[in-house]
């Protein structure tokens, strides 16, 4: 009996020395700020340069520790409501802003910038283009700290345009453009990647013509559910010149069953003529290509989507994404001094240059060198309006009925004005 | 054990041997079965709750809520997510999907199994080679035949593009054309699950006592006249359970359809589970998701219970 209880003694002596071990090593582990980021962006080699700006501000900050968690793009927005209301949930993540974000930003589980931006008179505000800011503002806060912006353009194979006749510099109106589409199909080459499979590839088009059909004010209009909203007559008037284009069978052979990188890799194969893409094309159809390589840089141009005869768009309307960092409620404080940092001038200068994107710190746009992207990047200062993906925008339900709608409208499954009125019939029941 | 033999002998003389008895019966009973429910249920009936139980509860409850999932569902809408569920045509179209799996399920998969159960089973050679064979689709995970297949069925690299290419015709993309992708799946379906029920064909078969067909035999009966009146009556328990197992695994497809197409093009290959996640999950439109998942979960008890009630009755 003594024997057992000595050794239970022990025992207990050894657990309580293991409890302190513990406690001290939690008490190490408080004073180190843990940032977890939260991303779905899957190409190595950007990873690799923020991993590089993680670590430069680890060195800068002592005792903050960043932890990068990559979640893939569609797993990512299923698993977002759930992982916020949890302990889980990331300091920081993607965001492309729009009705998701407001949702998010609604249910308290976000922390808002707008202090953060604001200190020392607006030191970091100042930094940054006032579009991307507005772009990711409701209710006169600011839910994410700007990262990048972009514009969707048509990207095109100079050489099959050449072998088709077809100059690239008088596609000006719709009609210039679906002449080159009749034109590339008659030289046999088939005139457009598309990736119906995804369908937000698709909506692309829609979402162009209709930006440039209703215009800005008709776009502000509709969202403010004046009259018939997104059923009114611009909008399906957008569907009809997308439904024409559709009857012309201008997308490669199986495209609504094809995926976004089925498609670049068809354009990057040069197996299609145009893509209606990101400002990143260059390297994404590179990249899936079969050979891995892609077209040349050279043989690759860039037109921005056409005007439409006698209706308010212009060319110089833009329609492509602003991205940013949403930071949650019981992140580290250094969560701010991080992305105060990614988005200074310097860092978005480097990531204009080494991961490519389009900036949104001021000035750090002189940093792009792809010529390409240049272009973009001069698009993007010179707009009229940005206009952010629809599929974001409008809110993942009525975004994705817009996806679904596009492939209905593109491939004659839907008429353009029943597609209107289901869009319309989404947005009123959240919008009520 | 003090208080019942303190009992026992406060007794009068004439009661104590029944009161005895019974004592000792509950005691036994006792002894051996409520330890074993104390033991044995709790973490079952814990599991079924939390995992089972009250996620079904709490389904039934979002349905009446419009509710994206953030924060508690405060927006009650009543009936509305259900009429929208039923008026939704792609809905439709998931339903139609999911009877003609199990038509097909019906019609061809468990024939396909059992003809090919009976030939496995008789001593042909390599009849184990075969079984291995036929089995092997049933042992890969959903995803990864979905992937393989939809590889198969690609029209720019996949063997189906070589096999038309080979003929000298334009390969088809089966997956990407609304009225082929279903039949395309469908192929996939059976493919994959027909080794299952042949397993099950060979057992049934298995146990059936060989001198029944042996007495046939002798009373002259032909290959078919066995098959028809011996070996199929014998083997009805099997079928019917196989019958089971399809009607309730069509009715919850959804991870070999994911790869596939993922219910697309223009929902032509929605089932309802697809559908459910395409339309109630990734919309973030959890009150409507849940309305799919209350109705799933009617039509599957609904189906269940008549099933088992009306045809496995006696099984």
């Amino acid at each position: 009996m003594a024997i057992i209880r000595t050794d239970g003694i022990r025992r207990f002596k050894v657990a309580a020395l293991g409890a302190a071990a513990l406690m001290a090593s939690a008490a190490v582990a408080a004073a180190e700020s843990v940032i977890t980021w939260m991303y779905v962006e899957a190409q190595p080699n950007v990873i690799e340069v923020w991993r590089g700006i993680a670590e430069q501000f680890e060195k800068d900050h002592p005792g903050v520790k960043i932890e990068m968690k990559f979640l893939e793009n569609q797993a990512f927005k299923a698993k977002i409501p759930t992982l916020l209301q949890s302990s889980e949930a990331p300091s920081m993540f993607y965001t492309w802003g729009g009705g998701v974000l407001k949702a998010q930003a609604q249910t308290g589980m976000l922390r808002d910038v707008t202090g953060a931006l604001d200190a020392n008179g607006g030191a970091w505000r100042n930094t940054i283009n006032a579009a991307a800011v507005d772009a990711l503002t409701f209710d006169d806060k600011v839910w994410a700290a700007p990262f990048r912006t972009g514009v969707v353009a048509f990207y095109y194979n100079k050489e099959l345009f050449q072998k088709a006749g077809v100059d690239a510099s008088t596609i000006k109106t719709w009609g210039n453009f679906t002449d080159a589409v009749k034109k590339l199909k008659a030289a046999g080459i088939t005139p457009i990647a598309g990736g119906g499979g995804d369908k937000w590839p698709l909506h692309f088009y829609w979402s162009y013509l209709a930006m440039r059909q209703a215009g800005h004010q008709g776009f502000v209009d509709a969202k403010a559910g004046k009259g018939d909203g997104f059923a009114s007559e611009p909008f399906v008037k957008a569907g009809e010149y997308l439904a024409e284009l559709g009857k012309l069978e201008p997308f490669q052979n199986g495209y609504l069953g094809a995926t976004w990188n089925d498609a670049l890799a068809a354009f990057g194969d040069g197996r299609a003529a145009i893509i209606l893409s990101f400002e990143n094309t260059p390297g994404t159809q590179a990249v899936n290509s079969t050979s891995g390589k892609g077209l040349p840089v050279e043989n690759i141009g860039r037109f921005p989507f056409p005007a439409l005869d006698g209706a308010p768009g212009v060319v110089t309307d833009n329609f492509g994404g602003i991205n940013g960092w949403t930071i949650t409620k019981n992140a580290p404080p250094e969560t701010e001094e991080f992305l105060k940092y990614f988005s200074s001038p310097d860092v978005q200068r480097k990531l204009a240059r080494d991961a490519k994107i389009l900036p949104v710190a001021k000035g750090a746009s002189d940093a792009v060198s792809d010529p390409l992207l240049k272009v973009a990047a001069e698009a993007i200062a010179n707009e009229t309006w940005h206009q952010n993906f629809l599929d974001q925008d409008l809110g993942p339900n009525v975004g994705a009925v817009v996806n679904d709608m596009s492939v209905a409208i593109v491939s004659g499954q839907q008429s353009p004005a029943d597609a209107a009125q289901q869009i319309q019939d989404a947005f009123s029941l959240e919008n009520p | 054990m003090n208080t019942t033999s303190i009992l026992a002998k406060s007794l009068p003389a004439s009661g104590a041997g029944i009161t005895g008895r019974t004592n000792r019966r509950r005691r036994s009973f006792a002894k051996s079965k409520w330890p074993v429910l104390v033991v044995f249920l709790p973490p079952a009936l814990l599991l079924f709750t939390v995992l089972v139980i009250l996620p079904m509860g709490e389904a039934a409850w979002y349905s009446f809520y419009n509710w994206n999932g953030y924060g508690l569902p405060t927006q009650w809408v009543g009936w509305r997510n259900y009429q929208l569920v039923l008026r939704n045509s792609a809905f439709i179209q998931a339903l139609i999907n999911n009877g003609l799996i199990i038509l097909v399920s019906l019609a061809l998969q468990i024939p396909l199994a059992l003809w090919l159960a009976t030939m496995v089973t008789t001593r042909i050679r390599g009849a184990l080679f075969f079984r291995l064979i036929f089995f092997l689709p049933y042992v890969l995970a959903d995803v990864a035949a979905g992937m393989i297949w939809r590889f198969v069925y690609d029209g720019d690299f996949g063997l189906a593009a070589g096999i038309a290419h080979f003929f000298g015709f334009e390969a088809p993309f089966l997956l990407a054309d609304r009225d082929t992708a279903m039949y395309a799946i469908l192929a996939v379906v059976v493919w994959k699950y027909f080794g299952f029920h042949m397993m099950l064909f060979i057992a049934g078969l298995q146990a059936i006592d060989k001198s029944v067909l042996e007495a046939a035999d002798i009373d002259g009966a032909s290959g078919w006249q066995k098959f028809r009146l011996v070996t199929l009556p014998l083997l009805g328990s099997t079928v019917r359970l196989s019958v089971f197992f399809a009607v309730v695994g069509s009715l919850h497809l959804f991870d070999m359809i994911m790869p596939l197409t993922g219910g697309g093009p223009s929902n032509a290959t929605q089932t309802i589970v697809t559908f459910l996640y395409n339309f109630g999950v990734t919309r973030m439109q959890i009150g409507f998701g849940s309305a799919v998942g209350v109705i799933l979960f009617v039509i599957c008890v609904t189906l269940a219970f008549s099933y088992k009630r009306i045809f496995m009755r006696h099984d």
